[in-house]
């Protein structure tokens, strides 16, 4: 268990207390209530149906597969699903919010209570944290306001606006910015796992509202701040730390917290305020009168149940149990295309502790030296599977396959073709070793006489000389073998 | 409960309707009248009934995840007061 | 009204399939009448072009025996339907110059079963008013006058005034209107005609204005009850639109028509007699209970307990429903802006400061107060709670007896200006239709007969939820004894 993450002021240590409202964008085909699209960079206000315009005497119809997708989602986090729900109106006026008011679900969710574990250390077992979801409800999405485009004028587009969110509500459960970046990043995971968000917060498909405040360690809550729209896990940590950091000193000069929403400037590194609760709005909730409550029936719930994929937990749990080390197994189940690219991997008859280190140690540094994605690999799954398998079998040693590997980055060809075409096989023929290392000694006659007057370090140079000499393809063992029963 | 002009203005801002200090001296007494006339219904026992929530009792239907709309910017934009290059144009917002 | 003007739907609609008349021999007379008849103010558009082009492609289906329901009927469409293309306004000036790029499913069902449209009704301001004089068009100008010799204006009530006046000085044979609470009732009640608001959900909401959703009902106004029937029928159905839409088939109202009632219990709940309501209403009443023992229905007391709390109940939850629905008003994508000061924000406040009028803001600030923090308990989950005992009220009744007779209106219509420095007051109008709306009922309206002064007054027919036929058919049988034949002289 690592130590809790305090602050140091001037009275003494503070314990920071962190929330997470995370808005995550639904993956739908059509926007929540209009059968407009959802894709992204769209020409302005081309996706936009008379609904999403709220239009005079327009109706919101919900669409299926949004709330089947909220519903999955809470489903992977182990939360309460409602089999009653409804939606409220959230009333407030903004230039990107057509209806003047955005259709949520306030007092009864679609999602109650659920967790999400967190490993702050991969390595560590013992530094699993447990984080509770207080809920996760269905909502609308605004619009987009665009202010650089006329000096005097805003300009509104409504391409984004009925796109389905969900609102996955954390409890005030984290205590530090590592903890709450990890919380994102898993939550990240299981969304993508899942598919009910695509998880790209460049994109602002994902974007995290933060809760900060702080206390002394023992102490009651202190008033918190809401910082909006946060969009990578970066700026998250960086709000938390910098948040609390603020709170500290004005607190210790006496002052008290204001409750107010702030806003996060990435480009001074700080938080500022947006408004405080004295012009907070009154957003007047109220059930939407247009819609019905939501009742699911259990055929329903079963049909989302069964369409859950094995969600990280499960699978590094799984990996662990085939003697996958915690650090790789942690490691591949990061995301979920590593996680199914590996799978992919292990159905290929492959060692699974063997491919594991493959995969973390030579493929990972290979993608990372050409910058690209585990989706955009150019060794296929069954084509690294061949790879490992010809070490396996000595058919070439470790250092031929990282040859050989760098030859299928650059060729896309099979391991075996390329081993077959550039004479890597691996030799176990003791005659031809015999006459290299017969060769060696040889030459290095100093070297042997040193060798036997006790200096066995030197072992390791005729291992390497035979090697080169052999041009890698020996068989190790042999090599060795052969040495000893020469020099012994 | 009854409600004053300080409230009344709040109402009136919360509802982005402009109103003159006549205009809302003259809403406190209206206001107040109909709030008075309302406040009967505290006289009704609803201890133990559950809000209405569907005036006829029926299941909300969810539609197929079907793009069946959009694509249709010029009705869309057409009663737009003020529309520029493919957006609605609002005097300058500043965040 | 003598000629094509005088006649019911079923008239011209049987005229018409009889080859009486042409379906643009209707048009015209009705076209004619409408553009002789100004002076009412009963419409804000009028569209004789659109009349005349469907009574030409209902001339043409006569001819090729493809005739739909309502081929060769030119209706009168209140201004809170869109209509494609055509001012839809909802009688306010904050949707000046609105025309909608899509046709409300009502109107569009109206239109696929073969009528025309002579052009949009006045109302009042977003349907909220009882007397038609929110109206930013002004108000309508009921046929009728008083018998004493003076010459009052007076009301044809509201919200739908224009589309009864229409009706009642044969500017259309049939029209649409809208009921939240009453607003197609009681004008129907002042003005001597035929008015239905069926079960909620039966006519789709989609593309009708919004005022309060859990309570807006379309349903024609028509001059019998069998153009009830004809018209409700072509208006009514499931429309995947509307998310409180029935998914139910549209029954043959007309063809299920009967006015024997033998067998029928009727309802006569003794919370409806209250102080003041004058006593030839009363007197009506217990005329209207004797026409429905005389159809074969027999008369049982009922209670229905909670109904004083019902109008308090409506004014929380209409103008709550009402506030947020009227928040898409803010001058960023259609209807009316107004500059102001003070940016983003200042536009919005000025511009709605000059496109409600005073009923309408008035009803955006008492439902913006009961909605806002801290009140929403107290007031709106409050008003939920009483509703769903008048509901509970309905049901309870629903086991005793068959339907429900009641006044329409608690008066006659009243003079234009009388009732407008007093709101309360004019709220009284509605005291006995809002029940059955707050219960999402079907409910309607019928003549009864002529007050002392010679004008129109209405008795009120309460459903158990789906019946509209038992509404209609016991309607019918107070048509055929009450010999309601009245029509205002024509002055304008
Ligand atoms: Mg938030
Ligand atoms: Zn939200």
């Amino acid at each position: 268990m690592n130590a809790p993450y305090r602050l140091k002021g001037m009275t003494g240590e503070w314990e920071v207390v962190i929330g997470l409202e995370v808005h995550a964008q639904v993956v739908s085909n059509a926007k929540l209530f209009s059968g407009a699209a959802t894709a992204f960079g769209a020409e302005p206000n081309t996706q936009v149906s008379l609904v999403d315009a709220a239009m005079p005497g327009m109706l919101p119809v919900p669409n299926r597969e949004c709330i089947r997708q909220a519903v999955r989602t809470g489903m992977a986090l182990d939360a309460q699903i409602n089999k009653w729900s409804r939606f409220d109106r959230k009333n407030y006026f903004y230039a990107d919010l057509p209806q003047g008011y955005q259709i949520s679900q306030l007092y009864h969710p679609l999602v109650g209570e659920g967790t999400i574990e967190v490993l702050l250390d991969e390595k560590d077992e013992g530094s699993v944290r447990r984080i509770g979801v207080e809920r996760i409800h269905v909502e609308q999405d605004a619009g987009k306001l665009m202010h650089d485009q006329h000096p005097t004028m805003s300009y509104v587009d409504l391409n984004r606006s009925g796109v389905a969110l969900m609102e996955i509500v954390s409890k005030p459960d984290m205590r530090s910015p590592a903890e709450a970046g990890a919380y994102l990043r898993k939550l990240r995971a299981i969304l993508r796992y899942v598919g009910s968000c695509d998880g790209n917060m460049e994109e602002g498909s994902m974007r995290a509202d933060v809760n900060v405040s702080v206390r002394k360690p023992g102490e009651a809550f202190g008033t918190r701040t809401e910082t909006k729209n946060v969009n990578s896990v970066r700026f998250v940590m960086a709000v938390i730390e910098h948040e609390a950091r603020r709170q500290i000193d004005v607190l210790e000069e006496g002052g008290a917290i204001v409750q107010e929403t702030r806003l996060w400037d990435p480009d001074k590194g700080e938080t500022r305020t947006l408004r405080s609760k004295e012009d907070a709005h009154d957003y007047r909730y109220f059930p939407d009168p247009d819609l019905l409550p939501l009742e699911l029936d259990d055929a329903f719930l079963d049909e989302c149940r069964k369409s859950l994929p094995e969600l990280p937990d499960a699978k590094r749990r799984r990996f662990e149990m085939m003697g996958i080390s915690a650090y790789n197994a942690s490691v591949l189940t990061a995301e979920v295309e590593t996680a199914a690219w590996f799978d992919a991997l292990l159905s290929n008859d492959v060692d699974p502790k063997q491919a594991s280190n493959w995969v973390v140690a030579e493929l990972f540094g290979a993608l990372n030296r050409l910058g690209a994605s585990i989706a955009e690999c150019p060794v296929s799954p069954a084509h690294a599977a061949e790879l490992l398998r010809l070490v396996a079998d000595g058919t070439i040693s470790g250092s031929i396959a990282k040859t050989v590997f760098e030859k299928m980055l650059e060729s896309g060809d099979p391991a075996g073709a390329i081993v077959e075409r550039e004479g890597l096989k691996q030799t176990s023929d003791t005659g031809a070793i015999d006459a290299e290392i017969d060769k060696i000694l040889a030459a290095n006659a100093d070297k042997v006489e040193q060798y036997k007057a006790g200096k066995q370090q030197l072992f390791g140079f005729f291992v390497g000389q035979t090697m080169k000499a052999m041009a890698g393809k020996a068989n190790p063992g042999v090599v060795n073998e052969r040495l000893r029963a020469k020099l012994d | 409960m009854s409600v004053d002009t300080a409230t009344v203005r709040h109402i009136a801002r919360l509802a982005r309707l402009q109103m003159s200090d006549a205009e809302v001296a003259a809403m406190v007494p209206e206001l107040n009248n109909i709030l008075g006339w309302v406040e009967q219904l505290g006289e009704v026992d609803t201890d133990g009934v559950e809000p209405l929530t569907a005036v006829i009792e029926q299941k909300l239907r969810l539609r197929d995840d079907v793009v069946n709309d959009g694509g249709i910017r010029n009705e869309v934009l057409a009663n737009a007061p003020d529309a520029q290059h493919g957006f609605f144009a609002v005097p300058k917002v500043i965040e | 009204m003598a000629g094509l003007t005088g006649k019911t739907i079923a008239e011209l609609r049987d005229g018409f399939r009889a080859g009486e008349f042409s379906a643009r021999e209707i048009a015209t007379a009705f076209n004619d009448a409408v553009a002789a008849a100004r002076a009412l103010n009963a419409y804000t558009v009028e569209t004789p072009g659109d009349a005349l082009a469907a009574a030409d492609t209902a001339d043409n289906a006569r001819n090729r025996g493809d005739l739909q329901p309502l081929s060769g009927i030119p209706l009168g469409i209140k201004d809170l339907f869109a209509t494609a293309g055509v001012d839809t306004t909802s009688g306010s000036n904050i949707l000046k110059g609105f025309k909608p790029p899509y046709e409300s499913t009502v109107t569009l069902n109206l239109r696929r079963a073969g009528a025309g449209m002579l052009g949009k009704l006045n109302m009042d301001e977003f349907a909220m008013g009882s007397s038609n004089e929110t109206s930013a068009y002004g108000p309508v100008i009921s046929p009728w006058k008083r018998s004493d010799g003076g010459n009052a204006a007076l009301t044809p009530g509201g919200s739908s005034g224009g589309s009864a006046a229409a009706v009642a000085a044969g500017l259309a044979p049939g029209v649409t209107g809208t009921d939240t609470g009453g607003s197609i009732r009681q004008p129907a009640a002042f003005v001597g005609i035929s008015g239905i608001k069926p079960t909620y959900g039966r006519c789709s909401r989609w593309g009708v204005v919004a005022f309060a959703s859990s309570l807006d009902q379309a349903g024609p106004m028509t001059r019998t009850v069998r153009d009830c029937a004809i018209m409700l029928e072509a208006m009514s159905g499931f429309d995947p639109k509307d998310s409180t839409s029935l998914d139910l088939p549209v029954p043959h109202w007309e063809a299920g028509l009967s006015s024997d009632l033998r067998g029928k219990r009727v309802g006569i709940p003794r919370e409806y007699r209250i102080d003041g309501v004058p006593e030839e209403i009363n007197a009506l009443w217990d005329r209207g209970i004797e026409w429905l023992r005389d159809a074969g229905a027999e008369p049982v007391e009922i209670s229905l307990p909670h109904t004083k709390y019902a109008l308090p109940t409506y004014y929380i939850i209409a103008p709550a429903e009402a506030s947020s629905n009227l928040a898409r008003y803010d001058g960023v994508r259609y209807g009316m802006r107004e500059q102001g000061s003070g940016g983003l924000e200042g536009m919005y406040a000025a511009t709605r400061a000059a496109g409600f009028g005073a009923e309408v803001k008035r009803r955006i600030m008492i439902g913006t107060y009961v909605l806002s923090a801290g009140f929403y308990d107290a007031y709106f989950n409050k008003a939920q709670r009483v509703r769903a005992l008048i509901k509970q009220d309905f049901a309870r009744a629903f086991e005793q007896c068959d339907l429900i007779l009641t006044p329409t209106a608690p008066s006659a219509a009243f003079g234009l200006g009388e009732k407008m420095s007093d709101p309360l007051a004019m709220y009284l109008n509605d005291v006995f239709a809002v029940p059955a709306s707050l219960a999402g009922l079907p409910a309607m309206s019928v003549p009864g007969g002529l007050d002392a002064q010679g004008l129109p007054l209405g008795l009120h027919l309460i459903g158990n939820e789906l019946d509209e036929q038992g509404v209609l058919n016991a309607g019918l049988a107070i048509e055929e004894r009450a010999g309601f034949t009245a029509r205002p002289e024509k002055w304008w």
